[in-house]
């Protein structure tokens, strides 16, 4: 019978065709599925800073893929070398494909050379999650700020990336601001191609 | 916990002014005979409701999939290999991770049960053979976008499998030659095992087919062990 017939079977996984990228699950599965992330991580862990280490090394993990992913399928294979074209990818490319939106805002830090921020009203990792208040300044963000740590150490920018709280007037909520150190290195680069 | 569900199942039927004398508003009010369960159904429909009313209809499964949020499957994908990830240098023996898998996929599947039956409106299955068709068609496709089908029904009525093509959790993934007892979707085993106890039928959950492994599909046996009749908290003459 002319068409019908099983899905060709690949033997590699690398020989499959790479989807569209389209494809959608709920919101509440993405919810469900994190919560037990953290929930595990809590039980492997003695205090914040261990669980907020392992969850950027989680982070750090879909980072690195990510942007293998994006480079491919929508980039066509160039690689960003300057800093703010990285910077922007991730603020625009990277946030698009992953949340669905551009991220909030990017700026550049005052105080140091070497800093710069991606602000976000409200990370989509924290939607569905309250942090008691013996818990501190804990941030499921880390889980994000590893995603971009993974983005920046694949792509050749090495540093240091973490998320914070910052409470805004007249907001209920605070927002959340991924904070970007970058190496010494990156900056001397930076300069050198001008 | 069945209770609460079940509870909550109840006000918000009478809220809707919709109310069925389903088998456990039955026996949550006492026992009736078929006369006196008429005048119960009458009275409580007289003062609130509209008489032109239609009962809800139960969505299917794509409709309900596109009225709730939605977020790339890739991200899905991607934060699942992590868990998987962190779980094998953590525990490093294929079984334990196969077991915590399930154990995830159980405390997921108590709390997303509550949210499938609040947002696809489906009526209470009569029989397993119902309950594993909404599994597949609307359950699959309302969390993670691709239908299932169901195969396999053996004599009783109490065994079937479910056959999944396509699998968000598994794009990108080759399982390498050290992890080779890893079922890689154990998750969604504890997931339907722990839905399906809070609305009180035990079940066992195995994998058939495995596309990691090589096979062209995934396919997951599903065993109906029992039923647990609910208990309710309350006595009758009370």
């Amino acid at each position: 019978m002319i068409g019908v017939g099983k899905p060709k079977q690949y033997g590699n996984v690398l020989d499959k065709p790479l989807s569209r990228g389209r494809q959608e699950v709920s919101l509440s599965a993405f919810a469900f599925l994190f919560s037990e992330l953290v929930q595990y991580n809590q039980t492997q862990v003695d205090n914040i800073a261990e669980l907020e280490r392992r969850l950027e090394d989680a982070g750090y993990a879909v980072g690195a893929r990510v942007l293998e992913l994006l480079c491919h399928r929508d980039k066509g294979n160039r690689r960003e070398t300057r800093l703010l074209g990285i910077l922007s990818f991730i603020h625009s490319t990277v946030w698009k494909v992953l949340f669905g939106k551009v991220a909030d805002s990017l700026e550049k830090g005052t105080e140091h050379e070497d800093e710069y921020m991606i602000s976000e009203k409200e990370l989509l990792v924290n939607r569905f999650i309250s942090v008691p208040k013996d818990m501190g300044a804990f941030n499921c963000g880390a889980f994000v700020a590893g995603i971009v740590r993974g983005v920046l150490d694949g792509a050749g920018f090495p540093a240091v990336v973490t998320a914070h709280f910052v409470p805004i007037e007249g907001q209920q909520r605070p927002r959340t601001t991924i904070l970007i150190k970058f190496a010494e290195e990156v900056l001397r680069r930076e300069a050198r191609l001008g | 916990m069945p209770t609460r569900v079940l509870l909550a199942r109840v006000i918000i039927e009478l809220f809707t002014s919709r109310v069925r004398v389903t088998h456990e508003l039955r026996a949550f009010c006492s026992p009736l005979s078929i006369g006196e369960e008429t005048r119960l159904f009458l009275s409580f429909r007289s003062p609130i409701a509209s008489p032109a009313m239609p009962p809800l209809v139960p969505k299917s499964g794509d409709a309900v999939f596109a009225s709730v949020e939605r977020v790339n499957a890739e991200l899905f994908t991607l934060t699942y290999g992590a868990i998987v990830r962190q779980l094998l240098t953590d525990l490093e023996e294929v079984e334990e991770v196969n077991k915590q898998l399930d154990q995830m996929g159980y405390n997921i599947g108590v709390r997303l049960i509550d949210e499938f039956l609040a947002k696809s409106n489906v009526s209470r299955c009569v029989d397993f053979r119902e309950t594993a068709d909404v599994i597949a068609k609307v359950g699959f496709k309302m969390f993670l976008g691709v239908a299932a089908t169901v195969t396999n029904w053996d004599a009783e009525g109490t065994t079937c499998s479910l056959v999944l093509e396509d699998n968000p959790l598994v794009d990108f993934v080759e399982l390498p030659d050290t992890c080779q007892g890893l079922r890689y979707c154990n998750i969604l085993s504890g997931v339907i095992r722990g839905a399906l106890e809070m609305v009180s039928m035990k079940t066992e959950i195995t994998w058939i087919r495995d596309m990691l492994n090589g096979d062209d599909a995934y396919e997951l046996r599903v065993k109906l062990l029992k039923q647990v009749p609910e208990e309710y908290p309350y006595k009758d003459d009370d």
